[in-house]
């Protein structure tokens, strides 16, 4: 491991042993008492800590700290806790836990669903919280039954001590009068009935019968709609606005301005967006209006030609003082990308008639943010804002935004107008609406020694830095903001190559940006991977040879990588006119590579026909879930690849809806095989993100063997080469 | 006045003619199964049943469905029987599920219409209906499974 690099680990590996059950809070406070319990129920429940209810009637309620977003945490936490109470699963019901303290992620000091940490993250402490409920509910049913704790054992909800069987039901009452001890034993591996097996999406029921509840559906009792027009120039605000044409639509019940545009108030979305665009605006000219992301592409070209901020410097990087074999040298562009998560951003906000508390229905991956910044705005303390996490309609890192833009939007116009308000952002807003991964720029150099392996890396890259733009220092490590360079300033090719350099020019610009699924891997992935195969080539050797040669001491990554080349065929015949590229990439912990298999059609068109995956994340808690999240990972990639651009032309977003931001339908996909590397001690990592990174570099090594082209630069649409079959 | 029948019940709805059924599904009636994309056609997840087609009621306004049947997710099978949605679940199809809706009601036309999909029918029926999460390759499994439950006579319709 490349020793200059690793604060970003440390600062994970630190966390997660203080997340090694430590943290749980197992007493609860009143008040959250009182947000668990549900307001008919008796008084016989067991809630052993913030995680959990055990009721009368043996069903088990399990409240999650993270939010569900499509990546499985409602059932693999779950699986969590059932195993260490032995609990059936049909007894759980699963909901989101408000945001409280008590749900703050077990590395960071805040509540939030992100980089892919949930399982891991939550591994000890959901497994604690189970296992505290089962001592106290064996420990009521030893004293009822006057056996021994010992001669008691539990299953599917029982408890069991010789011939009589006491359903968990029956003990929440006197269990919840005992004291846990404060040291609890977990199961055994060879014990676990849930994790390690394949389990059946608990949220499946009522995502295929139309009755899960989204942020966007949520209902109510004088619920108006409420839509916004957002100024269309970054940086605008409205100087003026004429509303008679809007109010005279039948069904309008208010216009109102707040500090982001003007809102219109109906009973139903088409008649409020019906009205929105009779509204006659006089916006302010904008300092940005001759920005445009072709321009800060064009000045962040010529800033890395000079070295930045030095993220990782070791041995001696001075090229012109190298005798070279052979040097590489190319320049990658990146442009921002959005999230586009298939529902539309929205809030339902209600404040109560005394204006002292208020409550709020979203999807957010971050409802403690949520509820500070809706307690600011609305004068009172965040205690009194009661945060409903709704499905979120797809995250992608959208729905984790520090400035809560379509939060405070909501809670503006339900301030201003006095109503119950639900907002929806029409997709235009959602597109133009900014919070991009930003562009990027890199330039590589690499000089290869006379046996063709790198021996002096020089690589200077600029761009936003995202987390030191929301003021999230502690991912900003000596002036680097580490989204800028996960994924090559940790890459572990560098172990193998005794020069580095990389730098850093943080960028700024009118454009706010945000992460998007995988984060710096969208971009440093790409450019690591991509550069690796052309030094594979130029020193004349096979793509995936080359690179165990370079990752000998890296053990996971190699055994990701042979795991993908074993399995796709790797240097076996293929179809006449199939050509393979390969990636592997480090990220959230685990470990990923992946075979592109792709054709070119007669019009030049790319087909991509076969995707083979191999994952290594340490234990593999679901693991059909584990492959669904590759396969979502791999399209979310394919569809970065051939066509992710935002671009922005005099102070404009040029992008409005699915027609012009484009993403990958059905009969683009490829056939997608994924193997998991099988779990023997190793270190745990994330899942959710860690399929996208390698995709768009194999891709593109892929389309070097089918074209002898190099393609630097994403998306590939851009790059005379047809992207979709028409 | 629009007179019609969702998932079997009639309806007489004093709304704009011109409102998308969309909206009357999701802001009159309250049908919130039918969810909103994009608003111009081009994702499907709007998608519902006229009289038996699979339209998108983003574009389907009130007065084309007047004295018609529409069929929404919450009316396609009485307890989640139909056989795409049995093989949704079989397959671990939705992730954040919020696509579909629109993808199985797609999905129930196709299969009416060709009761054993090759892999290029359900290529050609399906790709107007988009995911973001990417479980494209789950909907194609789960439609032949679909297909083979229907052949069987398992589950509703």
């Amino acid at each position: 491991m490349n020793n200059l690099t690793t604060d970003r680990r440390s600062f994970l590996k630190s966390g997660a042993i203080l997340g090694g059950g430590l943290l749980i809070s197992f007493v609860i406070p009143p008040k959250l008492r009182g947000l668990l319990a549900s307001d008919t129920e008796s008084a016989a429940v067991l809630v052993p800590n913030a995680f959990l209810k055990v009721n009368a009637d043996n069903t088990i309620n399990i409240f999650l700290a993270h939010s569900e977003m499509g990546q499985g945490i409602w059932t693999s936490l779950s699986m969590l806790i059932a195993d260490e109470l032995d609990a059936n699963l049909k007894d759980i019901r699963v909901e989101h836990a408000p945001a409280a303290p008590e749900y703050k992620h077990t590395i960071v000091d805040f509540q939030i669903t992100g980089a892919s940490t949930t399982t891991y993250s939550e591994f000890d402490r959901y497994r604690y919280a189970g296992a505290t409920a089962r001592w106290l509910l064996v420990a009521a049913a030893a004293k009822k039954m006057g056996v021994g704790f010992s001669d008691c054992r539990t299953e599917n909800g029982f408890v069991i001590a010789g011939g009589k069987r006491i359903p968990y039901g029956e003990l929440v009452g006197p269990a919840a009068k005992l004291t846990p001890p404060a040291k609890i034993a977990l199961k055994k591996p060879e014990e676990w009935k849930y994790i390690g097996h394949n389990i059946r999406r608990l949220d499946g029921l009522p995502k295929v019968n139309g009755t899960a509840v989204f942020g966007i559906d949520v209902k109510g009792d004088d619920l108006l709609i409420a839509t916004v027009v957002h100024s269309q120039v970054i940086g605008s605000k409205i100087d003026s606005y004429d509303d008679s044409e809007a109010k005279k639509v039948p069904g309008i019940v208010a216009v109102l301005q707040v500090p982001t545009g003007i809102a219109v108030l109906a009973r139903d979305y088409y008649t409020a967006n019906k009205a929105k665009k009779l509204l006659k605006i006089n916006w302010s000219k904008s300092d940005y209006e001759t920005f445009s992301s072709q321009d800060l592409t064009e000045s962040s070209k010529l800033l890395v030609e000079a070295d930045g901020m030095p993220a990782v410097k070791k041995g001696n990087v001075d090229l012109a003082g190298f005798k070279a074999w052979k040097t590489v040298e190319s320049t990658y562009t990146f442009p921002y990308l959005t999230h586009v998560p298939m529902e539309p951003l929205n809030a339902t906000v209600k404040i109560s008639s005394d204006k002292k508390s208020c409550e709020i229905w979203t999807g957010t991956q971050l409802p403690g943010n949520e509820q500070a910044v809706a307690a600011k705005i609305l004068g009172i303390s965040p205690g009194q804002v009661k945060i409903h996490t709704t499905f979120l309609g797809g995250g992608f890192g959208r729905r984790v935004n520090p400035q809560s833009d379509w939060v405070t939007e909501a809670v503006e116009i339900a301030k201003a107008s006095g109503r119950f308000i639900k907002m929806i952002w029409a997709r235009e807003d959602d597109i133009k609406g900014q919070y991009y991964r930003p562009q990027y720029v890199h330039k590589v150099k690499v000089a290869l020694n006379e046996k063709g392996l790198p021996e002096v890396w020089h690589h200077n890259l600029a761009g936003q830095a995202i987390y030191q733009e929301h003021g999230w220092v502690f991912n900003v490590k000596n002036g680097i903001d580490q989204s800028s360079v996960e994924g090559m300033a940790d890459s572990q090719y560098l172990d193998a190559i005794p020069n580095v350099f990389m730098g850093v020019h943080t960028t700024k610009s009118p454009v706010s940006v945000l992460w998007l699924r995988s984060v710096g891997h969208t971009h440093t992935a790409f450019v690591m991977e991509t550069m690796i195969d052309q030094l594979a080539q130029v020193a004349g050797k096979d793509a995936v040879e080359y690179r165990r040669l370079l990752l000998s001491e890296s053990p996971r990554s190699l055994a990701v990588l042979n795991l993908a080349a074993e399995k796709s065929g790797w240097g076996k015949p293929l179809p006449e006119g199939h050509y393979q590229g390969v990636a592997v990439q480090a990220s959230f912990k685990s470990y990923v590579a992946q075979v592109v298999e792709v054709s070119l059609d007669q019009a030049n068109n790319i087909i991509v026909h076969k995707v083979t995956c191999a994952i290594d994340c340490g234990l593999n808690v679901n693991p059909e879930n584990i492959k669904s999240q590759m396969e979502s990972g791999i399209v979310f990639g394919l569809s970065m690849a051939k066509y992710g651009e935002v671009t922005i032309t005099r102070g404009r977003v040029d992008q409005n809806n699915f027609y012009d931001y484009k993403i990958v339908r059905m009969n683009e996909t490829p056939v997608m095989d994924v193997y998991l590397v099988p779990y023997t001690g190793q270190e745990m990592g994330g899942v959710g993100e860690t399929a996208v990174p390698p995709l768009a570099p194999a891709l593109a090594n892929a389309l070097f063997k089918a074209t002898g082209r190099r393609f630097h630069s994403l998306p590939l649409m851009n790059q005379f080469i047809n992207t979709t079959k028409s | 006045m629009i007179k019609l029948t969702v998932n079997k019940q009639m309806y007489q709805l004093d709304v704009d003619p011109q409102m998308p059924m969309l909206w009357v599904l999701r802001d009159v009636l309250g049908l919130t199964g039918t969810k909103f994309g994009c608003a111009v056609a081009q994702c499907g997840a709007c998608t519902i049943h006229l009289n038996g087609e699979a339209v998108r009621s983003c574009v389907t306004r009130a007065e084309r469905a007047n004295g018609q049947h529409i069929t929404t997710i919450e009316g396609l099978s009485k307890d989640s029987s139909h056989p795409l949605q049995k093989a949704w679940l079989e397959f671990d199809v939705p992730q954040c599920g919020y696509c579909q809706s629109g993808q199985i009601m797609t999905a129930a036309v196709l299969l009416r219409e060709i009761p054993d999909p090759t892999d290029a029918d359900i290529d050609d029926a399906m790709s107007g209906n988009l995911c973001r999460c990417g479980t494209y390759q789950r909907i194609k499994k789960a439609i032949h499974r679909a297909a083979g439950l229907q052949k069987e006579g398992v589950g509703h319709e």
